[in-house]
């Protein structure tokens, strides 16, 4: 089992050193072999893993298997915990990158244009790019199948430098540079949070290994911390709080989600990859997992509950303003991750996960498809400039509608169950912040519906309203793009109808995911549940269903029946229209406030701290203290033979009067 | 007094073995009439060779006493041997290349440092005072002489006169501390010796007299501060050849001196001596790295800088305790190996008639060549402390034993002196790297010569990454003689 889990992990890594180690001798085709094979190995594990925990009924796997350092009685180590959580987790990650690395292989077949002529981080971009994304399902790996605090820690901050290096792949591009700094930036202030918690998890529980700080969680419950003078607090929330804020800089949650739109920067497969299925839900991951600690805390709950609400409705809204193909996309990810987050706050944890698992599935397909789009437009990214591309590229049609049905959460596709399970919840909890979020994430249903169309039949249908050369270059992308479409596009149907019973209701995750009985929204559920069937009639019932319904319609109304319409009413409420444009003005705001802040302080700071005493007064003051010392010192050395015997001679005197004086 | 037997000889054997072929070295030598004098070259490592396999042969953790007890083999004299033996193979490596550079070849290079070497093995091995002076006095004499080989050299000269002359102060030093030990204690025969002074009152006059004295002596070979006056003169005035083996493997001689007097015979004084060293240790950092600072010389900073050594190497000592001293032995054979790379690197630079020792002749070494620049920048930041290298560890190791001994104040000190003395390492480095070169003579040097000063530098950088052996070899030393002893 062990030598199992650790090729799981290792195989991606050697596939990431050898491609980018070794570039110029493996070649392009050897990079991609390298990796894919490595991924692949990797994802068949997993399967086998998977099937183990599920179906075979294995025990929970969780031992250390390398002792890194033993400091002052803490021990760090390396170790895996593997039980359904993480073996689910770990065939999305495998499976997803083993598809978006195949169909790398087409989106990067010419790329040598994006470099300038003989520049040397343009000659093996290509390796480079296959090394990364490598080097990313190692360590999300590690993230996942962590059993210790430290590796998830590890975990976390190397798919952050992986996304950072990855959305910065085009480093000659200003735009994307701007991105990557921003997305590591914001996220230092998520992992800032994120490390102090785990910080205190150190300090309370004396040892950062899940199993024995999940055992004393409730020990912890009931004491509290003076953060400020007077104000007492629980220490489990403030705990679970920090952790969040990690959360919130990974996946993306408003205040923190800025830069996960400009990560588009980034090539395609990347986007679909890091920022939609997999690296960007390791808040969620994270969260579902800790679930011993937070179910302790209804403050942190109810915190996680308004934060993902406001991620969940508003970003979507921005959704609606976006003409960037892959920036409609990036606002659904944002809204999607906020449903996510809104279920671990009712503490519908399972249904989070599974929403993260089924999101995996279709958001890659979507973003994937958008990609192929992309390709064929010979990379155009805005859709004004699309429309009619059924008829070049059915393949990338049909997918791209299947992806779209299974966001909107149309019955029977596996949106649907997820996004049902976790408004279910929502309308079960009994926090005092469940009302705005059950408002917020049904409103919400009737936007991803419309955003979703829109980018749809603008893409698609319509008028073709692409130049001339572009249209006559038209056509379906290689094989190695369309087959990941369909790959994908298989369990963005399927994967709900079986799992949904077991997953969201069901003792799936029992063991895994811990709900303290009075929080347990989807046990409650669980008892009116009765089956597949049951549900699709239920949901045709209730609203969420008919507001997605509305929301195409609206869509097919706006964009295909009147298309004039949209400009009219972009004329009629221009402000609101620019202030969605700004992004609420988040941008804006970080970039006067913090960012202008920040370098104001630093100027200061340079000026008087830097310039004036640490580099005055101590380092050239010292120096040149010493330097008069030195020179002082020097002069002792006369060359003359008599000096040197004198100071011989004194110095015994001195020995002798400084030892036997006041003994004899 | 018993006849000797085979056992007293078996112990000796391997001084009995050198002896007699450093003199059939010498014979050799005399005889033959190559210019090149490689097959000298070739007896005298061989002698090294043959010394080493019958260390090996014979290394265990016995103490056996020989000659009547003026001679002991034990895990520390056995060990320090073998470092001598592998630190002077190196050293008559580099000596080669040197001379053949700057056609000076001469047979009495080898066999004079044979003798040394010898000098240092008896020091070694000395568990009485006529015995650790006659060793002191034989490595002493063939130093003066190799100091003084380039005859015609006014330089040369000065500093073999003036190493001579304050060398003769010090052993007159040493000899008279020995005689009032001698007076107090009525013994010679360091056991008896430490035996006696348990008895004796801790305060009595003849015997911290006598220890000043004693001690004076010591510091004077071991080149601390205030005894130090000789060395930069005589590092700057000798050939570098010569340099190169003066400053690094006596070094170890001088420590086994340290152990043999202070340690074994005068160990129950550690209250007072530990006093004494503390004042060595202090001014040792402060005046050498301090003045190092200042010089323009390579050969002056690095006499400087081994100064400031010698003051991390005495708070090993000073701390008393086993670990200490195995960390002042650690300390004592990491300087050894930085030493030698450095003054490899310096020969490798030199030319017929030319010695590229100021620090303008360095500049710009890394457009000259980048491999003998990445040793130089190895040594340099080894020397200064910096992790990963050897030197590191070293430091590391004496600092935690002072630390262990309370004496913070003073661990302290001495990182506080490393950073000052971290400046002019540095500076090295910067000017290898980022000076424009002067110079642009190509740099040659001969296949042998090339393979060992990359070894060296090879050696501080992977036992910098793995330090347990070296170290443990030192802790090992002292942890057995305790076992046996005790």
């Amino acid at each position: 089992m062990q030598a199992m889990l650790l090729t799981i992990v290792l195989a991606p890594l050697v596939g990431a050193i050898i491609a980018g180690l070794f570039a110029r001798q493996v070649g392009r085709a050897g990079a991609h072999w390298a990796t894919i094979i490595g991924v692949a190995i990797s994802a068949a594990l997993s399967l086998v893993v998977f099937k183990q925990q599920v179906f075979d009924g294995a025990p929970v796997w969780n031992e250390s298997v390398y002792t890194w350092m033993v400091i002052g009685g803490f021990t760090f180590e390396i170790g895996f915990l593997v039980d359904r959580l993480t073996a689910m987790m770990m065939v999305v990650v495998t499976s997803v990158s083993l598809m978006v690395h195949i169909y790398t292989i087409g989106y990067m077949r010419d790329e040598a244009h994006n470099w300038p002529k003989n520049s040397r981080a343009g000659r093996h971009a290509y390796q480079r790019f296959f090394a990364y994304i490598s080097l990313f399902t190692f360590s999300m790996l590690m993230l996942v199948m962590a059993n210790n605090f430290l590796q998830l820690f590890f975990g976390w901050e190397a798919v952050g430098l992986v996304s950072y290096l990855l959305i910065g792949f085009w480093l000659n591009r200003d735009t994307a540079v701007y991105a990557n700094l921003k997305a590591f930036l914001v996220n230092r202030v998520g992992d800032f949070g994120f490390l102090l918690g785990i910080g205190m998890i150190l300090f309370y529980f004396n040892t950062l290994d899940y199993a024995s700080v999940f055992a004393a969680a409730e020990r912890i419950d009931g004491l509290s911390i003076a953060l400020f003078p007077g104000f007492e607090w629980s220490v489990i929330t403030v705990i679970c709080i920090l952790l969040f804020i990690g959360a919130m800089g990974k996946s993306a949650q408003v205040p923190l989600h800025v830069w996960l739109p400009d990560s588009m920067e980034g090539p395609t497969p990347i986007s679909a990859l890091i920022h939609a299925a997999t690296m960007v839900t390791a808040g969620i991951f994270m969260v579902a997992r800790m679930s011993p600690l937070f179910e302790f805390s209804t403050a942190a709950l109810s915190f996680i509950l308004v934060i993902g609400a406001i991620t969940a409705l508003f970003m979507g809204f921005l959704g609606l303003v976006q003409n960037d193909i892959k920036r409609v996309v990036a606002y659904s990810t944002l809204s999607q991750l906020g449903y996510m987050t809104v279920a671990l706050g009712v503490s519908a944890y399972a249904a989070g996960v599974f929403h993260l698992m089924t999101h995996a599935f279709f958001k890659a397909l979507l973003f994937l498809a958008a990609g192929s789009v992309i390709i064929a437009m010979h990379h155009e990214q805005d859709m004004r400039k699309m429309g009619g591309l059924k008829k070049y590229l059915p393949i990338t049609y049909w997918t791209s509608l299947i992806g779209t049905l299974a966001l909107i959460g149309a019955p029977f596709f596996s949106g649907f169950f997820s996004k049902d399970a976790i408004i279910m919840a929502v309308g079960e909890s009994t926090l005092s912040a469940a009302g705005f979020a059950y408002i917020a994430v049904l409103l919400g249903v009737f936007v991803t519906a419309l955003y979703s169309f829109r980018l749809f039949f603008l893409v698609f249908h319509g008028k073709e309203r692409m130049d001339e050369q572009t249209r006559s270059h038209l056509h379906e992308s290689p094989a190695v793009v369309t087959v990941p479409l369909i790959l994908l596009a298989i369990p963005s149907v399927l994967i709900g109808l079986p799992l949904v019973g077991s997953m969201a209701f069901g003792d799936f995750f029992a063991g895994a995911i811990t709900v303290l009985p009075h929080n347990d929204v989807l046990g409650r559920l669980a008892q009116e549940y009765t089956g597949v069937i049951g549900m699709v009639i239920h949901g045709l019932v209730t609203p969420p269903v008919w507001l997605a319904a509305a929301g195409v319609v609206t869509a097919w109304y706006l964009y295909l029946h009147r298309p004039e319409l949209p400009e009219r009413i972009r004329q009629r409420f221009a402000g609101l229209h620019a202030f969605m444009v700004n992004k609420y003005g988040f941008d804006d705001f970080n970039e006067k406030v913090f960012a202008g802040g920040s370098r104001r302080l630093g100027d200061l700071l340079w000026r008087h701290g830097d310039v004036r005493v640490i580099d005055g007064w101590l380092v050239n003051g010292t120096a040149n203290t010493v330097g008069r010392l030195a020179q002082l010192a020097r002069r002792l050395q006369s060359g003359y033979l008599y000096h040197y015997a004198f100071a011989m001679v004194l110095g015994l005197l001195l020995m002798l009067i400084l030892f036997t004086t006041g003994r004899g | 007094m018993n006849l000797p037997g085979t056992q007293d000889y078996l112990a000796a054997l391997p001084e009995i073995v050198v002896a007699t072929l450093a003199c059939i070295v010498l014979l050799i030598d005399l005889w033959s009439n190559d210019r090149e004098r490689l097959l000298t070259w070739l007896a005298t490592q061989f002698t090294l060779l043959v010394g080493i396999v019958l260390i090996i042969v014979q290394l265990s953790t016995d103490v056996t006493y020989a000659f009547a007890g003026t001679y002991v083999k034990d895990i520390l004299s056995d060990v320090l041997k073998l470092f001598i033996f592998i630190g002077a193979g190196v050293a008559f490596l580099y000596m080669r290349e040197y001379l053949r550079i700057h056609n000076e070849m001469k047979g009495e290079y080898f066999t004079l440092g044979l003798f040394a070497v010898l000098g240092m093995m008896v020091l070694a091995s000395a568990s009485h005072m006529i015995t650790l002076y006659l060793g002191l006095e034989l490595l002493s004499l063939s130093l003066y002489a190799l100091v003084a080989m380039r005859r015609d050299s006014a330089q040369s000269a000065e500093a073999a006169m003036k190493y001579f002359m304050l060398g003769a102060i010090a052993s007159g030093m040493l000899l008279y501390g020995m005689s009032m030990i001698y007076g107090a204690t009525g013994s010679l025969d360091l056991r008896e010796v430490a035996d006696a002074v348990a008895q004796a009152r801790s305060d009595d006059l003849i015997l911290i007299f006598g220890l000043v004295f004693i001690v004076a002596g010591i510091a004077f070979k071991l080149g601390a501060v205030p005894f130090h006056m000789w060395a930069p003169d005589v590092y700057q005035g000798a050939p570098t050849a010569v340099t190169l083996f003066l400053a690094t493997v006596p070094k170890l001689a001088a420590f086994a001196m340290l152990m043999r007097l202070l340690v074994d015979g005068l160990g129950p004084l550690h209250d007072q001596w530990q006093g004494m060293l503390i004042i060595l240790a202090v001014l040792s950092m402060a005046i050498g790295n301090l003045v190092a600072i200042a010089q323009e010389n390579i050969r002056r900073m690095l006499a400087y800088s081994t100064i400031s050594h010698v003051g991390f190497l005495l708070l090993g000592v000073l701390s008393g305790t086993d670990q200490g001293y195995a960390a002042a032995l650690f300390y004592t054979v990491v300087y050894m190996i930085m030493g030698l790379g450095a003054f490899g690197v310096l020969v490798m630079l030199g030319r017929a008639g030319f010695e590229a020792d100021r620090l303008s002749d360095i500049k710009g070494l890394n457009q000259r060549s980048p491999w003998l620049a990445g040793v130089m920048l190895v040594m340099m930041f080894s020397m200064a402390g910096v992790p990963p290298f050897l030197g590191f560890w070293a430091k590391f190791a004496v600092l935690q034993e002072v630390v262990a001994v309370g004496l913070v104040w003073l661990a302290v000190a001495a990182v506080v002196f490393s950073i000052i003395g971290a400046f002019y390492y540095l500076r090295i480095v910067k000017l290898i790297y980022f000076d424009e070169a002067e110079e642009q003579a190509p740099i040659r040097g001969s296949s042998p010569m090339r393979v060992m000063v990359s070894s060296n530098g090879l050696v501080v950088l992977l036992f910098g990454l793995f330090p347990a052996p070296l170290l443990g070899i030192c802790i090992a030393v002292f942890t057995r003689i305790e076992l046996v002893i005790g």
